[in-house]
């Protein structure tokens, strides 16, 4: 199958072009970096009043908005894959016998740069609007090492989406269920004050670990079995992708 | 052991759902040269250089690309040929040396030596002033050159271009057809798609006639204008009623017709007792035509001929 063939000068030469190709797109970068710093003002000071979690609020939300923000980063993959699709560039690179993992891990990780400058951001001025994280450098690892692979696994399963679609305007569409995620979990509220069959689905979503994790691990609270689930979940959910992926781009493609 | 030839499909069949769109096409292109798929949308153009290129599989049939399989040896075919698509796939916010050095790195280069080989490309397609400048503010025609240099940055020995100057202003076209040109001088074999005849007849030295999803012809320019009717003999009636009786007895031998002016024409090897046979045969009562021109066939008198929906393709030339 040589849509699964991997060159590693394939894979620089496209995590360089994808993220030229980011920095590039002025508008999709000033959205993914500010709008998950005005989410985030919104929730603390709109809402955040109302909303009891037994901390200060932005220290609850924190976690959550970093979710938000990987799930917009993960809907420009999906966009920018169907660009390639349709744009005739997938089948120029086909023929140059360019496989499938690293034309996407190409756009992946340059969502995964994206995300990490969008990150730095909204922690930076988290800090600025009164969240006091727990200064453990180890934990702190964990911590990106827990967003990472779930925006990994969310950036591959969108890529996937983003294979599918037949125009950038329907791949955003289908990316509305990883950014819709994190609301239905205990990022924004206590699952306890959801109606009870919502709250057997947050508790049971993939995103209530990878938020449990988040919040433990930056506040230096226990983290019980929190990242192990993440972790399994988010790979499982990258495996998915990258087999329904490498299963769409030979459909898409032949 | 001989040279394979660059292109060899013997019996090439691909429908999408009910729609057949190759029909047992066989056809075989030797190396060098350029070649020309001409005919009309829908005949099977695209397809047949997509299965070429690898991209797109076929139902049945056998297809060989410089001796190689397409489907069994796909990627030495890949390392083989190149292709330059319908819409000149480059990167609209890069600037035309990134997505050149870009494409050079996929082929293996490393970073110096794809910058160079860059460097040589954008030279060779008169692109240097513009290398530093996104591609997004390229007029059609820089465009199209970019994509032809994106398509020999691998030096490919067969390169397929599908319609490589559809769109472009007559000035932006015979640009490109200058650079197709050289390719070939410098040893590549190019087969082109395309949909104009003068585009062939320029560049090509065996045009293959696509019509239905089947070869229709195959030859030099000047083979088929002799085969399908070397001359062309323009006859004028003085009424309308003698020329509507005179193009229902001909039929679909009619190659041209303007009812306006009254004139019809008919293929005609050119020679006097030929020539004499027709009029009395259109006009037997000797009073009907007022006029007659013996003239050069087209190769757009081939093209109608051989594409129009009464005629059924040469089974003698069909079956190569």
């Amino acid at each position: 199958m040589s849509e699964l063939s991997f060159r590693p000068v394939h894979a620089t030469a496209m995590i360089g072009r994808c993220v030229r190709l980011s920095r590039r797109n002025i508008d999709a970068l000033l959205t993914s970096l500010l709008l998950p710093v005005l989410l985030m003002l919104l929730f603390v000071y709109l809402f955040g009043g109302a909303i009891q979690t037994g901390t200060e609020y932005v220290t609850y939300v924190v976690p959550g908005v970093l979710l938000l923000c990987a799930g917009f980063g993960a809907a420009g993959t999906a966009v920018s894959v169907t660009t390639d699709m349709t744009n005739g560039m997938i089948e120029r690179l086909r023929t140059m016998d360019v496989g499938a993992t690293s034309i996407i891990g190409g756009h992946v990780l340059a969502s995964v740069a994206r995300n990490a400058v969008s990150t730095v951001l909204v922690l930076g001025v988290a800090v600025a609007i009164g969240f006091r994280p727990a200064v453990e450098p180890l934990r702190w690892l964990a911590a990106g090492g827990v967003l990472l692979l779930f925006l990994l696994g969310v950036s591959w399963l969108s890529a996937a989406f983003g294979l599918l679609a037949r125009t950038p305007e329907a791949a955003s569409g289908y990316t509305f269920l990883v950014i819709f995620l994190p609301y239905p979990s205990s990022a924004f509220v206590p699952v306890e004050t959801m109606p009870s069959w919502l709250r057997g689905f947050a508790e049971h979503q993939p995103v209530t670990p990878v938020i449990e994790s988040l919040r433990a691990l930056l506040l230096g609270t226990p983290v019980g079995a929190a990242p192990l689930r993440a972790t399994l979940w988010f790979l499982a959910l990258l495996a998915v992708g990258m087999l329904l992926s490498a299963a769409f781009f030979r459909h898409r493609t032949t | 052991m001989p040279e394979p030839p660059a292109v060899e499909l013997v019996d090439l069949r691909k429908s999408f759902g009910d729609v057949v769109v190759l029909d047992g096409l066989s056809l075989r292109v030797p190396m060098g040269g350029v070649h020309a798929l001409l005919g009309p949308n829908g005949a099977g153009k695209t397809t047949t250089v997509r299965i070429l290129a690898t991209l797109t599989r076929p139902d049945a049939g056998s297809v060989r690309v410089a001796g190689h399989d397409v489907l069994r040896e796909r990627r030495r075919v890949r390392r083989t040929i190149s292709l330059a698509g319908q819409h000149a796939a480059l990167d609209d916010e890069q600037t035309g040396a990134e997505n050149l050095t870009m494409l050079a790195r996929l082929t293996g280069l490393s970073r110096p030596a794809a910058r160079e080989r860059a460097a040589t490309l954008l030279e060779r397609f008169d692109l240097t002033a513009a290398a530093g400048r996104r591609v997004r503010t390229y007029s059609g025609g820089m465009r199209r050159r970019l994509d032809l240099a994106a398509s020999l940055v691998g030096t490919p020995s067969v390169i397929f271009l599908d319609e490589p100057t559809t769109g472009l202003d007559l000035r932006s076209r015979q640009g490109l057809w200058e650079m197709i040109g050289e390719l070939a001088r410098a040893g590549v074999t190019v087969l082109l798609t395309t949909q104009y005849l003068e585009e062939a007849d320029r560049l090509a030295e065996r045009i293959a006639v696509l019509h239905g999803g089947r070869l229709a012809a195959e030859g030099s320019a000047a083979d088929l204008k002799r085969r399908y009717g070397a001359q062309r003999l323009e006859l004028t009636w003085a009424d309308t009623a003698g020329y509507a009786v005179a193009a229902a007895r001909l039929g679909d031998r009619v190659i041209h017709q303007e009812p306006a002016r009254r004139e019809l024409a008919v293929a005609t090897d050119g020679s006097a007792p030929h020539v004499r046979h027709l009029l009395d045969e259109v006009d037997p009562d000797r009073h009907g035509v007022v006029r007659f021109t013996v003239r050069e066939a087209t190769l757009d008198d081939v093209f109608l001929t051989l594409t129009s929906a009464a005629t059924r393709p040469d089974p003698e030339v069909a079956g190569v």
